[in-house]
């Protein structure tokens, strides 16, 4: 067993349909477990994890110490009442953090799923899926462990996956499975299959599987494209079957989600230096009282010994010293306060509540609430000074729609009238019974031309319908669904289909459609594919009619070359379109046709055909072969597809730029689709001065364009500094910096990442296109290392993990199908534009309440227990406490506790709406201006001032003063009485002015902790208590003998005044003489209520919803953009992917062999694109496939 | 679509006040209108009652005699190192009548009753009457505990230990005839300490339930004894005890040692000489303090106390003078403003 044990570790061994074998090894099963208890070990596991925290253990270590009886010099339960208090709220967390994990454990464990035991097939929950089992999965199921594909029921072992959860990519992927199992249909033969798998032992890598298996004495080998991953989703794929490889916590999706790294704030962080510099000056003060102790002893003590002796282990005034020491640490640690995390974590978790609650962050679409998932971030979320965004699916919906187009100079689709009402949808139906109800088009004059025939426009749709590598799958009369490669090609072919030119099915070599009504067939000679650098495709086709036709769509950049110089005036009404559609972010073709003579035709597929049957340079050869047909083209027009964004998203980039947040877009998307994304959510507008784009190959290369970024950018600051000096900032940062994933790379190596930061940090806008998951996370591991700037990241896919991990906040987009980001992340919600509430308002709200909280937290403290040090003075430095200890131990658990979290909880200084008005609020926060080391010291000084204040004044009033009937009040009750309720007194008063929004629940707590006061201390001074407990309530009648005392309340209100009115004063005049944003809002909305505004000048520029339609430049620029990619017009041409029964030529299939999924696996691996210079788009970069094929 | 309408509105957050954050709420503000006016009326008031008050201590008179007899001219120099009993006595005399009622302190400077150990040295639960800790006193109590043939002390304690037992006596010279101030001790001590926090053993006589206990080692008489014309000012209940015991927050202080409320000094001390006589008792000089004793009368803001007075003269003045400096200001922001 140890032997099998030791080789499970180097190599997996999985016999297929074999449990007993398979048990041998002892694999993991496909249960997770991601809960940390059970109700067993709740109790010692959790008590264990929180002595693991510093602050607990220090305040067990002063238990300790006060059990002590020599040292001690407060009874132990000062400290065991709160630290009991501390951990059961704790815990009481703890645990229902644990029983929402135990939930959410069960419910995927418990997802249903079909495994064939003995020959038949059943249904079992995921969690008693088995290693070695082979199970049914069907369409649109989560594949339930890491499988490998036997067989499927598309033809040749296919299947498709969505690989979301994953890499976050939503393009469909091919699996295979290998040829041999791809025959063996049903369940019947599966139950025989009795193949051993050898592969690697479990491991991290998505991208890799090597293994090998053994079937009927023959080896076949396994790679990454035989498996189905846990997390991926079956699509377009009936039903196939897989064989259990890796299984719950083995499988690739469980071993990628690495423990979570346990984030703090910057505040954290704060608090935490501030607690050790508290501790440092808790030791001085211990020192310095025991150094007093040890003088005292020596010169006083030692005298004073006739009236009270030395202990006898105390015989000399050092090791009293050496005591007392030990004894003020215990009086004095309430300067490190216990119940501050615990408050902190309360405070949190109600401003989480709050996000969680709050309706306008609620998506009615997707039926889902903002949810804050980890509640110790909050106040991070108002000083964010970057943030990281994923593209699809987080800016975009990644919905293509056919928006506008162009047919022979007429623009079309040009309606929508900001002023004006809604535009009516068009509707099809009347006009083509064939037509997609969910595509939406508005203007009517396009329907119009088609239906008067206008030639052009038919040319156009025919276009649309004939050039494309969609397939289409007719399950009944009429009802079309298309199968599209990228969402691009599925919005032009439905587009088409509307306008009466209906792709209705292809073979091979054939496409029917419906024109009009009226069902043609054409032959398909050849499809010139598509690729990056080609940046257009053709098809050439056969009509009924025998004419030969090229028809051809792509970059308008490269298609505008090709024409035939017949056309110049027609491009010249085109280009201005396409450039219009550029302009509003829109991803444009253009779209062109030539006919072709039989003799051409038969030339150039005779020089095709010999392209490609070479060996070398086949691709070369082809693209030249391409190049030469698609020449003299007419111009038909051109399209412009919108991406369409998520609601809102360029104004809430809008208001985060005016908050001083800088936006990066990470995408794995293309750098054309990244561009058009950048204008069309106002990220890069045409009015930059410079957009860098950098796309070197070479270290050397991306070092030279990151320079020359630089220079030029420097010698646009030098010229406008010359001419106005405060422009200069405005000038520097109106550049953009475009970078791809390959020059990422080598941007991100440790000697060029601080040039790079600096560049990149001066540019407006930031775009890194093609960037693995793994560069995302390095981008934001890169900002937060050189610029200590609090970053969040944004995305909705599995490939957003790393940075969502990576970065202070992680957000995720829920309500989608993928769940990866959002269980990786801190916070998420369904729509980009919550951010700015979550960040404007929310985490605004967040930072300034705990900064608040804080100051006054650590003012409470020290004025409360820096009493203690004055009085050492007077007490020969004896660890006497000046209060009654059981105001010790309620202080700050009950007396002071409540309003101070009521504040910390509720307040506010402007409302929600004036936040997102004047973006400008945010910056207090990401300057760090509200508590920090300066602010503590202030918080600390005014403490100390009010210890000071708070002793000093009852030794001057009470030292000489007697009652009314003559008893002397300087007995030590009546000075701690009263000292204490000075305390109380001075600390609500400082509370009630530092709330700034008295909600029903502040006037509660702040009365009702005063009221508490007296009524606990009357209580504990009660002769029912002492008559119990003698030796424990000592202060019997103090209350009423001292408050009795006009001479007392004297003291007390002398006491407050000295402590008040300086605060008072000072704040008056700060508020006058420097004055916040906020408090001038305030008091703006006092005076005048809606009136005159002085927001114009702190409100930044302009209007935050202003479109900047019409306002473009000069400098022309391609919306080309085409998330397509290579290789599927030679699986068409192939037939491959086509089923039999669709099969018009059977023997078709045997023509290219399997060589197509060798070309698709080749073209990504083997591109390497030439390097183009800064300031164009270089456009060539590796295939998308490199990374979308790497699953 | 019911059905959705009704999960849809399952997960949107309930629309209240609370949860929306939009509770109605009062959100002071420090507004000129508010913060000057406000400093004005504090420091008024302050002004006032620190007036008041200055006055008031003003009047009250004090008469302070220390007694250590640390100079060698004092006429209790003799008894200062002495251990056995000593007598000395001090003449003074009040120019002006001294307002009835008059109060007698004794006061000890340098004497750190606020210890943390002193104070902690005793047995609540003792001096409550329990019988109990009459046999097995706390270990508090420690060194004195138990004596030297560990037979429990009642009551133990450095506090009860140390307890001041000097005696005064003060006469009033009346045309050359020394005439006794009648002294008044009941009630200096605190209601609650009298009636509650201390009570004798309810055992007849008090002596039977201190047998198999010893007094206090520096004690002349045990505790049973300390005033055996009186039951109801005997054993724990004796004020002087209890003075004592109410230990002092300071290392000066002064406690009543009696009331001059009888007879014809009911309205107060008439001008005249005075003889104070010490039963020089306590040792004060080992450890350098002072002895005295202090005779005053009160208001009804208690004895003298002129800090109070000056110390609300002094923040009301602050007050107005700040509420100046603020309308300064105020008023130069305002011009500022409006350009």
């Amino acid at each position: 067993l140890v032997c099998t044990r030791k080789r499970s570790l180097e190599e997996r061994r999985v016999k297929a349909n074999d449990r007993e074998h398979n048990e041998k090894f002892q694999y993991a099963n496909n249960c997770i477990v991601t809960s940390k208890y059970n109700i067993l070990t709740f109790l010692p596991v959790n008590l264990f994890e929180q002595f693991q925290e510093v602050a607990n253990t220090y305040f067990l270590f002063l238990l300790i110490l006060q059990l002590i009886p020599q040292i001690s010099s407060l009874s132990w339960f000062t400290t065991i009442v709160p630290l009991a208090l501390v951990l059961s709220i704790t815990a009481v967390k703890d645990a229902t953090d644990d029983y929402f994990r135990h939930k959410s454990d069960n419910q995927v464990n418990n997802r249903q799923s079909q495994v064939l035991i003995r020959g038949s097939l059943q249904n079992e929950k995921w969690m008693n899926v088995k290693v070695g089992d082979i199970i049914k999965l069907e369409n649109n199921q989560f594949v339930a462990a890491d499988l490998l594909l036997l067989s499927s029921t598309e033809p040749h072992g296919l299947c498709y996956i969505e690989t979301a959860e994953l890499d976050g990519e939503t393009n469909m992927k091919v699996r295979q499975s290998v040829s041999v199992t791809a025959e063996l249909g049903d369940p019947n033969n599966l139950a025989s299959f009795d193949g051993e798998v050898v592969c690697e032992p479990p491991n991290n890598k998505l991208d890799r599987f090597c293994g090998t298996l053994y079937w009927r004495e023959k080896k076949y080998p396994l790679t990454n494209q035989n498996m189905l991953l846990r997390g991926c989703v079956l699509r377009n794929t009936e039903a196939c079957y897989g064989l259990v490889i890796f299984a719950g916590p083995d499988t690739k999706l469980m071993q990628n989600s690495g423990r979570t790294k346990f984030k703090r704030t910057s505040i954290d962080r704060l608090m935490n230096t501030l607690v050790l510099w508290i501790f440092g000056f808790l030791v001085c003060m211990g020192v310095i009282l025991a150094v007093g102790n040890a003088v005292w002893e020596r010169e006083v003590g030692s005298l004073f010994q006739s009236y009270l002796p030395w202990d006898p282990p105390v015989d000399n005034f050092m090791f009293s010293a050496f005591l007392s020491f030990w004894s003020y640490i215990i009086i004095l640690n309430t300067v490190v306060p216990i119940s501050l995390y615990v408050s902190v974590e309360v405070i949190r978790l109600g401003h989480s509540y709050f996000i969680n609650w709050d309706r306008q962050m609620f998506c009615s679409r997707c039926n889902t609430a903002a949810e804050s998932r980890t509640t110790t971030l909050n106040e991070e979320l108002g000083q964010v000074e970057y943030i990281f965004s994923d593209k699809t699916g987080t800016l975009t919906q990644n919905i293509m729609t056919f928006n506008k187009c162009s047919i022979n100079g007429q623009t079309y689709g040009e309606v929508t009238d900001p002023l004006g009402k809604q535009p009516k949808r068009l509707d099809f139906t009347p006009f083509n019974p064939l037509a997609n109800p969910d595509f939406c088009f508005y203007d009517e004059k396009l329907l119009e031309s088609v239906k008067v025939g206008d030639l052009h426009t038919h040319e156009f749709f025919r276009l649309l319908s004939l050039c494309h590598t969609v397939m289409s799958e007719e399950k009944s009369e009429g009802e079309l669904v298309y199968k599209a490669q990228s969402p691009d090609e599925g919005a032009l072919v439905t587009a088409a289909r509307n306008f009466g030119f209906v792709f209705r099915s292809r073979t091979p070599g054939t496409i029917t459609t419906t024109e009009m009504g009226r069902t043609v067939t054409y032959s398909l000679l050849a499809i010139l594919d598509f690729n990056n650098i080609r940046k257009r495709m053709s098809v050439i086709v056969r009509n009924p009619e025998g004419r030969i036709c090229l028809y051809c769509k792509g970059a308008d950049t490269v298609l505008l070359e090709r024409l035939h110089p017949c056309n110049q005036e027609l491009m010249s009404i085109t280009s201005d379109h396409l450039n219009e559609y550029g302009a509003d972010g829109l991803r444009t073709l253009a779209l062109a046709y030539r006919e072709l003579s039989e003799d051409e035709w038969e030339a150039w597929s005779e020089s095709h055909r010999c392209a490609d049957k070479a060996t070398d340079c086949r691709e070369d050869r082809l693209a030249a072969a391409y190049d030469k047909i698609e020449q003299d083209m007419k111009l038909l027009g051109a399209t412009a597809i919108e991406d369409k964004l998520q609601e809102g998203v360029p104004e809430t980039i809008a208001l985060l730029s005016l908050a001083n947040i800088k936006i990066w877009v990470l995408t794995g998307d293309k750098q054309e689709t990244a561009v058009n994304i950048g204008y069309s959510c106002k990220m890069l507008t045409d009015d930059m001065t410079e957009v860098f784009i950098i796309g070197g190959h070479t270290v050397q290369s991306v070092r030279q364009e990151l320079r020359s970024a630089v220079v030029c950018r420097l010698q646009n600051t030098a010229g406008s500094f010359r001419k106005m000096r405060q422009k200069l900032l405005y000038i520097s940062g109106e550049f953009a910096l475009i970078i791809s994933g390959h020059s990422l790379a080598h941007a991100l190596e440790a000697d060029m990442e601080a040039e790079f930061v600096s560049t990149a940090c001066a540019c407006k806008a930031v775009i890194c296109c093609r960037v693995t998951p793994l560069q995302k996370a390095q981008v934001v591991e890169l900002i937060k290392k050189h610029k200590k700037a609090v970053t969040l990241a944004i995305g909705d896919g599995a490939n957003d993990v790393s940075m969502i991990k990576s970065a202070h906040i992680g957000v995720g987009i829920s309500g989608q199908e993928g769940i990866q980001a959002v269980l990786a992340s801190d916070y998420s919600f369904a729509q980009f534009r919550f951010l700015q509430r979550l960040l404007l308002v929310h985490g605004r709200w967040s930072y300034l309440r705990m900064c608040r909280f804080l100051c006054y937290f650590f003012y409470k403290n020290f004025a409360f227990t820096m009493v203690h040090f004055w009085f050492g003075f007077f007490c020969g430095f004896s660890a006497q406490t000046v209060y009654d200890q059981f105001f010790i131990t309620l202080y700050n658990i009950v007396y002071t506790s409540l309003p101070v979290l009521a504040m910390g909880v509720f307040d506010q200084d402007v409302p929600d709406h004036r936040s997102l008005e004047y973006p400008k609020l945010y910056e207090p926060g990401q300057l760090n201006l509200l508590f920090n080391k300066k602010e503590f010291f202030i918080c600390i000084t005014q403490g100390i001032y009010t210890s000071v204040v708070l002793f000093f004044v009852p030794y001057a009033v009470l030292s000489d003063a007697t009652q009314s009937n003559g008893v002397p009040l300087a007995d030590y009750q009546t000075f701690a009485v009263t000292t204490a309720t000075a305390l109380v007194i001075v600390v609500s008063v400082q509370i009630a002015l530092d709330t700034g929004f008295w909600t029903v629940f502040n006037h509660m707590f702040v009365w009702g902790s005063v009221g508490s006061y007296f009524t606990i201390m009357f209580a504990l001074h009660s002769q029912t208590l002492f008559r119990i407990f003698p030796n424990q309530f000592r202060f019997i009648g103090s209350a009423q003998n001292t408050l009795l005392q006009p001479v007392v309340w004297l003291t007390i209100a002398l006491a407050t005044a000295v402590c008040v009115v300086p605060v008072l004063a000072f704040r008056f005049l700060k508020l006058d003489l420097k004055p916040q944003l906020s408090d001038t809002l305030v008091r703006q909305k006092r005076r005048k209520p809606g009136g005159r505004s002085i927001g114009g000048a702190w409100r930044g520029t302009g209007s935050v919803s202003e479109g900047r339609l019409g306002a473009r430049g000069g400098s022309r620029r391609s919306g080309y953009a085409f998330s397509h990619q290579e290789g599927f017009g030679e699986l068409i041409t192939s037939g491959k992917n086509m089923r039999l029964s669709s099969l018009a030529l059977a023997n078709f299939a045997s023509k290219h062999s399997s060589s197509w999924i060798e070309t698709l696996r080749r073209k990504k691996t083997n591109h390497t694109p030439p390097i183009k210079s800064v300031s164009c788009f270089s456009g060539v970069c590796f295939s998308l496939i490199i990374l979308r094929s790497a699953l | 679509m019911v059905k959705e309408e009704q999960e849809e509105s399952s997960n949107r957050p309930d629309n209240t006040a609370f949860t929306q954050q939009r509770l109605p709420a009062w959100q002071p503000i420090l507004s000129a209108s508010i913060v000057i006016p406000m400093f004005v009326l504090i420091g008024a008031a302050f002004i006032g009652v620190g007036v008041a008050l200055f006055i008031t201590s003003r009047d009250i008179q004090l008469q302070e005699l220390d007694y250590t007899g640390d100079d060698s001219e004092h006429p209790c120099f003799k008894c200062r190192t002495n251990t056995e009993k000593c007598t000395c006595s001090m003449t003074f005399s009040i120019p002006t009548l001294f307002k009835g009622p008059v109060f007698f302190y004794y006061g000890l400077t340098n004497y750190f009753q606020n210890q943390r150990k002193y104070g902690a040295s005793k047995d609540d639960n003792q001096l409550y009457g329990d019988l109990n800790y009459f046999t097995s006193p706390s270990t508090d109590c420690d060194p004195y505990t138990r004596d030297s043939k560990n037979m429990p002390i009642v009551p133990c304690g450095a506090l009860a230990n140390s307890m001041f037992n000097d005696t005064f006596t003060l006469s009033h010279t009346v045309n050359g005839v020394q005439k006794i101030v009648p002294l008044d001790g009941k009630g200096i001590a605190w209601w609650t300490d009298y009636n509650i926090k201390y009570r004798n053993p309810s055992i007849t006589p008090l002596i039977n339930a201190f047998n198999g206990t010893k007094k206090p080692t520096n004690w002349p008489k045990p505790i049973y004894e300390l005033d055996t014309t009186d039951v109801y000012n005997n054993g724990f209940i004796n004020q002087d005890f209890l003075v004592w015991m109410r230990r002092a927050a300071l290392p000066d202080f002064r406690k009543l040692y009696r009331r001059i409320t009888h007879d014809d000094y009911a309205a107060g001390l008439p001008a005249g000489n005075y003889t104070l006589t010490i039963a020089y008792n306590y040792p004060v000089h080992s450890f350098n303090g002072k002895k005295k004793v202090v005779l005053s009368n009160v208001s009804w803001m208690g004895g003298k106390n002129d800090f109070l007075g000056i110390a609300y003269i002094v923040v009301g003045s602050m007050c107005v003078v700040m509420s100046i400096v603020m309308l300064i200001v105020y008023a130069r922001f305002k011009f500022g403003e409006d350009d």
